[in-house]
């Protein structure tokens, strides 16, 4: 299905609601029919593009005017078109869903492992009394996380990407319709462990939050600096285990900036409630700012 | 591997233009800070454009440069990673070339 980062035809993104507890597909692409790969069984599939012949007359005509010189044999069709358009803009219209709504979403990635979920289960925990915070999760497979999640109380979906590597703007649009919101609050999108497709990927959210653990290198950022340019927060996690390995907190904050001199930077441990409080009152900051207005920096 | 997905999407913006005319040429304009290898794309276009008006066109890719400029001083510098220091010593860059993903142009028959 994901026709963008390169998994196979057979992908299929799902989307569970653990509420009722029903799987449907998430059919990724419904305006989209040439891009999808279901052609194999049907050799003539193209030939439902005929109505198209309007886009045809469109750009007859600019080239025409354009490119009068061109040879008789063939035409020069000048595109100027963004490869990633179509997320794009999906992701605009999941932003002022959010922006007309006063809900602050926050798209979380990291690598597998270095904490996502636990910082999700702590903080929706923590917060659950005084900020309205829900949840979508991303994984390839299972809806393990969003079991954790929908143990603190909070409401969740599961998406699962199948190969998928990373979520896309119309997965998390049909995520959103299945979630619900309340007016008002928060949207923690918790984005397939990778540091490397889910940079490229608009969602339509405030900011990326990049989380990184001690358990990683300080270096990880300047190896993966899309990821940490497209952040606009890092979270360093697990800093309850800096006594028990070697890992230099400045060198890693120095790499960060290396790439990124305007990224926030929290530390904190999830697990012992290091540090909890700063992002708790970022997050009741950004909130309560307009979401157009928000300021990451304060 | 994300190069494969793009490529699709490539295939797929250029059917949609082409109407029904076989397709000759795909030019397209990928960034040097973009975080896509051109070397991927083309290795993945053979594969993606079979069996469309696609096949048998030439792939013609336009590496852009990566350009920064300098918040501090102003100054504007190549580059080719997203980031670095600026011969004044600040960290402060933005990047202003070398980002594109972009599909320039294609020529029919």
């Amino acid at each position: 299905m994901c026709i963008t980062c390169g998994c196979s035809d057979t992908a299929k993104a799902t989307l569970t609601n653990l509420d009722s507890g029903e799987s449907v597909p998430v059919d990724a692409h419904p305006h989209d029919g040439h891009s999808h790969s279901h052609d194999h069984n049907h050799p003539h599939t193209h030939e439902h593009h005929d109505h198209e012949h309007n886009h045809d007359h469109h750009h007859e005509h600019t080239h025409d005017t354009a490119h009068a010189h061109a040879s008789m044999h063939s035409k020069t069709i000048s595109l100027e078109a963004d490869i990633l358009a179509k997320n794009n803009l999906l992701a605009e219209r999941n932003r002022g869903w959010f922006e007309g709504r006063n809900i602050l979403a926050l798209n979380l990635v990291s690598s597998p492992g270095a904490g996502k979920t636990t910082l999700l289960e702590r903080t929706l925990t923590d917060l659950k009394d005084g900020l309205p915070i829900s949840v979508v999760e991303g994984d390839q497979e299972t809806v393990n996380d969003a079991q954790r999640i929908k143990a603190t109380g909070c409401k969740v979906v599961q998406i699962n990407t199948g190969t998928g590597c990373h979520l896309e703007a119309d997965m998390l649009a049909r995520g959103l319709k299945e979630l619900n919101p309340p007016m008002d609050s928060i949207v923690m999108i918790e984005n397939v462990g990778n540091l490397v497709c889910p940079a490229l990927f608009d969602l339509g959210e405030h900011c990326k939050v990049a989380i990184l653990s001690v358990t990683e290198g300080e270096d990880k950022p300047t190896k993966y600096p899309h990821m940490f340019r497209a952040a606009d927060i890092m979270i360093l996690n697990k800093t309850d285990l800096l006594p028990y390995i070697s890992f230099d907190v400045d060198s890693c904050i120095a790499h960060a900036k290396s790439v990124n001199s305007d990224i926030k930077i929290f530390q904190l441990s999830a697990t012992n409630g290091d540090g909890l409080q700063d992002w708790y009152d970022w997050l009741n900051k950004q909130l309560h700012s307009s979401s157009s207005q928000a300021v990451i920096n304060e | 591997m994300h190069e494969l997905g793009i490529t699709r999407n490539i295939v797929a913006i250029v059917i949609e233009h082409a109407g029904e005319a076989q397709v000759k040429r795909v030019s397209l304009n990928i960034g040097k800070l973009s975080a896509i290898m051109p070397d991927a794309i083309r290795f993945c276009f053979d594969v993606c454009s079979k069996d469309t008006l696609l096949e048998g066109a030439t792939l013609e890719i336009n590496e852009i440069p990566g350009v920064a400029r300098c918040e501090a001083c102003g100054s504007e510098f190549e580059i080719d990673q997203p980031f670095g220091h600026c011969q004044c010593g600040s960290n402060h860059i933005r990047c202003i070339a070398g980002e594109d993903m972009k599909i320039k142009e294609m020529e029919v028959y």
